[in-house]
């Protein structure tokens, strides 16, 4: 089965929600929608089920025009936000449901529901209702009921957002696996940078309506197209610094000079927009190339593993992703460093100019 | 000491209720020369003449049994036409679907008498007339509006993604409402009939108006009970005891989902 979106749009009232967005899929891919919330990428996965009608633009599955067909007839199947199960049904027939309906004998039902339940640990719990469950086992039989019917799409809208965390890694671990064996397209709406990087597959990078950069996950995550690219695939977004070009020596922020090494050796005398990724800043210096850059740290955030320090120089907010639990005063003056071959460098349109070579980042 | 005030005042408050409640029951188990004669707390000589007066008439029992042929009737019309209505105004958006909405409540901004002569002559060239169905018809004035009003609020409780889901597994429409939707809304339809039930029950104006024998209700007859001999308060206090029970009989059935449906609709 292949599922290509034709110069989509969907505009609702006077809001575009889609903005001609083509797209193709082949069966067994695996596909991340990665956006901001109010990109459009539950708008496109409602598209693609069926359960919206584009107002311009077509729908093709296996080169058949089924842009108005209703999602009744459709091979697919769709995991929301929200736990959706049905209310008045036990597990069994929850995740027997579409069976039922597509008239499957009753032993070949029963032995489908018990694997697809054993596959995600729901077997204990198959004569329970949906509302006798933990959030995340519910959430486990929509999966269940999703993957239970071998469909040719299969669409996940952000299934992992509403667990606590721990559920969320041990489900998303699952899923991988799964995913692994399955025949059908896979699209699965994301708005963790992070998620979409263990992942995997291919992704579509999207803010507002628009389809950004298409293409393997990781090949995106290092070379992003352009600072909206960037923006959306870094968390915390990444850090600019605007700086200029002259002479072999960039120049930017406050009097930062740093030689053109590595990947920016060809780069000619312009301005240019300076991107480095949070987890590429350090307090402390690391290597002998690292440049420095003064700041004054304006706010400490501790999230569990990690600390995220926010400081400014030259009036430009700086995020500094550090491990560990770190405390640094508000108000202090710091250093921050950073390798010079970590930069992506883009032009003053905002497109990549050069970006590190994967090699550098590991180092 | 709290809970104990507000204990006492709602004994307090229990009590003003019932008082009327209980002095019709006194009535009703004594007879018209007694109730005339003396004052009395408590029926000192037990009869229950009134209510065997009531049983054996035809003219007196087909009173109850007229009244609950249409009420029950109206309640089915009213859930069967507000049930989809309902769904459509949650679910679906159109071309004045909010004026619409609020057109149907309007219908119960006036008063029945305002509609008592023009549904006399519609149903007189019809000839419905004294036929049950007449006044299950004319109480649909009322009763579909408030239906769709209290349904159409535990409906879009339910999340949409349901419907879709429902849809996506492959369930026909009407499939999806039966068997998915309905149970998910099952105390507002308990909600919905109650009071579907209660104000068709309590309506007297139309019900009197569109009957004659036939299909005449119990509160139209005990208006009846003036009589050149006087008011036969024993058998009116009797009547109204037995129009009180298929009330009480209604909340008990529906007492849980009342409860439920008060803290969730629009009720």
């Amino acid at each position: 089965m292949s599922l290509s979106l034709q110069e989509v749009t969907k505009t609702v009232g006077r809001e575009t929600h889609i903005n001609t967005v083509s797209l193709s899929f082949e069966s067994g891919s695996r596909n991340i929608l990665l956006g901001r919330t109010l990109a459009g990428k539950t708008s496109l996965l409602r598209l693609m089920a069926g359960l919206d009608r584009p107002t311009f633009g077509r729908i093709m599955a296996n080169g058949k025009d089924v842009t108005g067909e209703s999602v009744r007839k459709r091979s697919v199947a769709m995991v929301y936000q929200q736990f959706i199960n049905y209310p008045s049904l036990t597990v069994f027939n929850n995740i027997a449901s579409p069976l039922k309906l597509a008239r499957v004998e009753k032993s070949e039902i029963d032995r489908r529901v018990r694997r697809t339940a054993e596959m995600l640990h729901l077997d204990r719990f198959l004569d329970r209702l949906p509302a006798e469950l933990s959030g995340g086992q519910q959430q486990r039989v929509a999966i269940a009921r999703a993957l239970v019917k071998e469909t040719d799409l299969l669409l996940l809208d952000e299934p992992l957002v509403n667990l606590d965390y721990k559920l969320r890694e041990e489900l998303r671990e699952e899923l991988q696996d799964i995913f692994e064996t399955r025949k059908s397209i896979v699209v699965y709406t994301t708005t963790e940078p992070t998620e979409a990087l263990m992942l995997g597959g291919n992704i579509v990078v999207m803010d507002e309506g628009r389809v950004l950069q298409t293409g393997p996950t990781p090949e995106v995550y290092h070379h992003p197209a352009t600072t909206k690219v960037a923006e959306v695939f870094s968390d915390p977004p990444i850090n600019f610094l605007s700086g200029t070009v002259r002479d072999g020596v960039a120049r930017m922020g406050r009097d930062i000079a740093i030689p053109l090494i590595h990947h920016m050796h060809s780069l000619k005398d312009g301005d240019y927009g300076f991107g480095v990724r949070s987890n590429h800043l350090f307090l402390n210096r690391r290597s002998s190339d690292d440049v420095e850059i003064p700041a004054t740290v304006e706010l400490t955030e501790i999230n569990g593993s990690e600390t995220f320090i926010h400081a400014t120089h030259d009036s430009v907010e700086l995020v500094i992703q550090e491990k560990g639990v770190r405390s640094v005063q508000s108000g202090v003056e710091i250093t921050i460093y950073v390798r010079p071959s970590r930069f992506f460098v883009y032009d003053k349109s905002g497109a990549l100019v050069a970006s590190p070579s994967v090699e550098d980042l590991k180092g | 000491m709290k809970g104990k005030k507000k204990f006492v005042g709602l004994i307090i408050y229990f009590i003003l209720l019932v008082i009327p409640i209980y002095w019709m029951l006194n009535m009703s188990l004594r007879s018209n020369a007694d109730i005339l004669a003396s004052f009395s707390l408590y029926p000192e000589n037990l009869t229950f003449m009134n209510y065997r007066a009531i049983f054996t008439d035809p003219s007196w029992y087909m009173g109850y049994v007229n009244a609950i042929l249409y009420v029950v009737l109206n309640t089915v019309i009213s859930l069967g036409v507000a049930l989809p209505a309902a769904y459509a105004f949650s679910r679906y958006q159109f071309v004045g679907d909010k004026q619409m909405f609020f057109w149907l409540l309007t219908n119960r901004m006036a008063p029945a008498a305002v509609f008592a002569l023009p549904f006399f002559q519609l149903y007189s060239t019809f000839g419905l007339l004294d036929t049950h169905i007449a006044v299950a018809l004319a109480h649909c004035l009322f009763n579909v509006p408030l239906a769709v009003w209290i349904l159409e609020g535990f409906m879009s409780g339910v999340p949409r993604e349901i419907d879709e889901t429902a849809f996506i597994d492959g369930y026909s429409f009407p499939k999806f409402f039966i068997t998915i939707f309905i149970p998910l809304i099952r105390a507002g339809v308990g909600v919905t009939a109650f009071f579907c039930f209660m104000f068709s029950w309590v309506e007297l104006l139309l019900a009197r108006t569109l009957t004659v024998t036939d299909a005449k209700p119990i509160s139209a007859i005990m208006t009846r009970t003036i009589s050149a001999t006087g008011l036969d308060y024993g058998l009116l206090a009797a009547a109204g005891i037995l129009t009180i029970v298929p009330g009480a009989a209604v909340i008990w059935f529906v007492r849980n989902h009342m409860a439920k449906g008060f803290a969730l609709g629009r009720v």
